[in-house]
């Protein structure tokens, strides 16, 4: 009896996670889809899930018409660049907040996690401001710094939970073994926390990713990647529903394939923390 | 090298004084026991000398240098940790030469000094292996191999086997007292098992609420104990300690009497009723509820037999007998 009632449990838990899974799922499926449409049954009603007149066209004239590869290249660049520079500036700050606690440690970190709360809009002006005298405006070299900033207070907590999880004994037992400190950082801390830093690093590439307001606010054409490589194609032609979804496709099919090789490692660093 | 001099060091974290204030000299070569309850502060004494805690106010002396500002990494002192703290990324060989790899040794000598180590610890069989995948005891050994490859000043061991099973720890035991012995280097090692403290010690700094209550070798305690909280400690099973007008008749506050200095007498003596009664063979151990001076533990001999309800008579043997002033000082 009791066994029934829990397989009957489970079959619920499953279809509820199935059902989640697939809403959220959804969109993109359609956008996938609708990338292989032509534009007139992309917009066709009532909307058809599957046409029958499958074609790449869509692909062609997106690739034809802009440079993929350089808005690509500067995603990688700048996604990349931010999460790295993001690492080397926290792993030492979540190394102090997690081995040698003040007494207001806890706040800096609530407060630092309290700016992402912060609305983007507010300091657009002064960013923007900031950016076109410095010169960053429309550099890879400014969008890094701009990411990073933003994923800064992320990484900083991801890295103290797991920091928090080494026993000190083991940092204590380096100093006594005649390690410096950043030594003792290098040789003894950052290996222990590699699954961690991995996951950490993983969630940031990908929110830097897909970051879309300061990639398209402070780029024109240099330095924009994909995100404004995606709105360049909703603005000047009308909605070409088709091609729009080619162009999305393109954007999120990297990183879509980096997520689902690396599934195993974010799920485990996402609910390190939480389920431990 | 490796005499360590502390001068009045007291720590205190926040408003708590957990370190009140100690002097204590330990000479180059010696093996000493820092023993007490829980919580007198004996990690934190050995921390304070490791450097792994800023002292509140005093000086560490180590070989006639102020080292009392010194981070661990420069005090030339190794320590092996109650949970290992092995490395756990790396295999034994390499935390066996992670200190070596620190001091920049030549990698040929430090492998030649890491191998010399793993065969005085047994451990050759396992270099290659990760802390992981290694039994509490081979654990243990990394530990010290990975403190005695850079011969260091001084070892210092926060409750080293505290951990194992109580034959292991009788085997680890006797193998740090012949390290002791060969490398003939300074030892401080914490426990609160008094066995370990009588069995190792050169010298023993009794501890309580981070005051040193006595110093000295572990028979010197055993006989002489300076005071009723030492008369207590020191010596297993307890010292019976004892009030009131027995204790008077002598001109002293407190009486102490081992168990193992009372005998079982045909008549005279204290009598009493048998309450518990243990038969290890070897001894036999009683629980005695006696009208003058209640409750008392007696080891007697193993060919005492007796059951509880039995009534005995007991009898201190002659110059056995501690005497203890109002103010639990030992009295001469
Ligand atoms: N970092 C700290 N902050 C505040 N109090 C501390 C700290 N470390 C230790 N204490 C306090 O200092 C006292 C002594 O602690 P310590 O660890 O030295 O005891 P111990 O003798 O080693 O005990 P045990 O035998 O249980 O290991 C304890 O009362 C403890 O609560
Ligand atoms: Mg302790």
């Amino acid at each position: 009896m009791a066994r029934a009632v829990s397989t009957r449990r489970k079959v619920f838990y499953t279809a509820a996670a199935w059902s989640v899974a697939l809403l959220i799922f959804f969109p993109v499926f359609w956008t996938i889809l609708t990338s292989f449409k032509t534009e007139a049954s992309a917009v066709a009603s009532p909307p058809q899930l599957f046409s029958a007149d499958w074609t790449l066209d869509n692909y062609a004239e997106v690739w034809g018409r802009s440079d993929y590869p350089r808005f690509f290249w500067n995603s990688v660049v700048i996604s990349v660049g931010s999460t790295l520079l993001g690492l080397i500036i926290a792993i030492p700050a979540a190394w102090s907040m997690a081995f040698v606690p003040g007494n207001r440690t806890k706040d800096l970190l609530m407060w630092m996690l309290s700016t992402k709360m912060m609305p983007a809009a507010a300091v657009l002006i002064p960013m923007y401001l900031i950016f076109q005298r410095t010169g960053l405006f429309d550099t890879r070299t400014g969008l890094v710094l701009a990411l990073m900033l933003m994923n800064l207070p992320v990484i900083v907590w991801m890295l103290y939970t797991y920091f928090k999880e080494i026993p000190s004994e083991i940092l204590e037992a380096a100093r006594m073994d005649g390690a410096s400190l950043g030594k003792e950082i290098i040789y003894v801390l950052t290996p222990m926390a590699i699954p961690g830093i991995a996951s950490t690093m993983l969630l940031n590439i990908i929110l830097a990713w897909n970051e879309a307001f300061w990639t398209i606010t402070l780029t024109t054409v240099n330095a924009a990647p994909l995100s404004a490589f995606i709105a360049s194609f909703s603005a000047p032609q009308g909605l070409f529903y088709a091609k729009l979804s080619a162009a999305s496709t393109m954007a999120i099919a990297p990183i879509l394939i980096l997520g689902w090789f690396s599934q195993k490692q974010l799920v485990r660093g996402l609910t390190f923390g939480a389920v431990k | 090298m490796g005499k360590i001099v502390l001068n009045a060091v007291r720590k205190s974290f926040g408003e708590v004084d957990v370190i009140p204030g100690v002097d204590l000299t330990i000479e180059d070569g010696e093996f000493v026991v820092f023993v007490g309850p829980s919580g007198c502060g004996k990690s934190t004494l050995l921390r304070l000398i490791a450097g792994l805690e800023d002292t509140t106010s005093g000086a560490i002396v180590i070989d006639g240098a102020d080292a009392t500002a010194l981070p661990p990494a420069k005090r030339g002192l190794a320590m092996v940790f109650q949970s290992y703290a092995l490395y756990p990324h790396m295999t034994v060989r390499k935390n066996i030469m992670f200190p070596l790899k620190m001091a920049g040794m030549e990698i040929g000598e430090a492998t030649r000094r890491a191998d010399a180590a793993a065969k005085v610890l047994n451990l050759t069989a396992y270099m290659e292996r990760r802390p992981g995948q290694l039994s509490g005891g081979q654990r243990q050994r990394v530990a010290i191999g990975r403190a005695i490859v850079r011969e260091p000043a001084a070892f210092l061991f926060d409750e080293p086997l505290s951990n194992l099973d109580a034959a292991l720890r009788v085997n680890m035991r006797q193998e740090i007292t012949e390290l002791h012995q060969s490398l003939k280097t300074t030892m401080i090692y914490v426990t609160h098992d008094q066995v370990e403290a009588m069995t190792m010690a050169d010298k023993i700094v009794v501890l309580n609420a981070g005051r040193i209550e006595q110093v000295g070798s572990p028979l010197a305690l055993y006989n002489n104990p300076g005071n009723t909280f030492v008369a207590g400690f020191i010596g297993s099973p307890k010292m019976n300690l004892i009030e009131g007008p027995e204790a008077a008749a002598l001109g002293a506050t407190t009486i102490g009497v081992r168990p193992e200095h009372l005998s079982v007498v045909s008549e005279g003596g204290w009598e009493g009723v048998v309450g518990l009664s243990e038969h290890l063979g070897s001894d036999t151990f009683l629980k005695v509820t006696t009208d003058r001076v209640g409750t008392i533990n007696v080891r007697a001999g193993g060919e005492v037999i007796l059951r509880p309800g039995d009534r005995v008579h007991l009898a201190p043997q002659p110059g056995k007998i501690h005497r203890f002033g109002a103010d639990g000082k030992a009295m001469t």
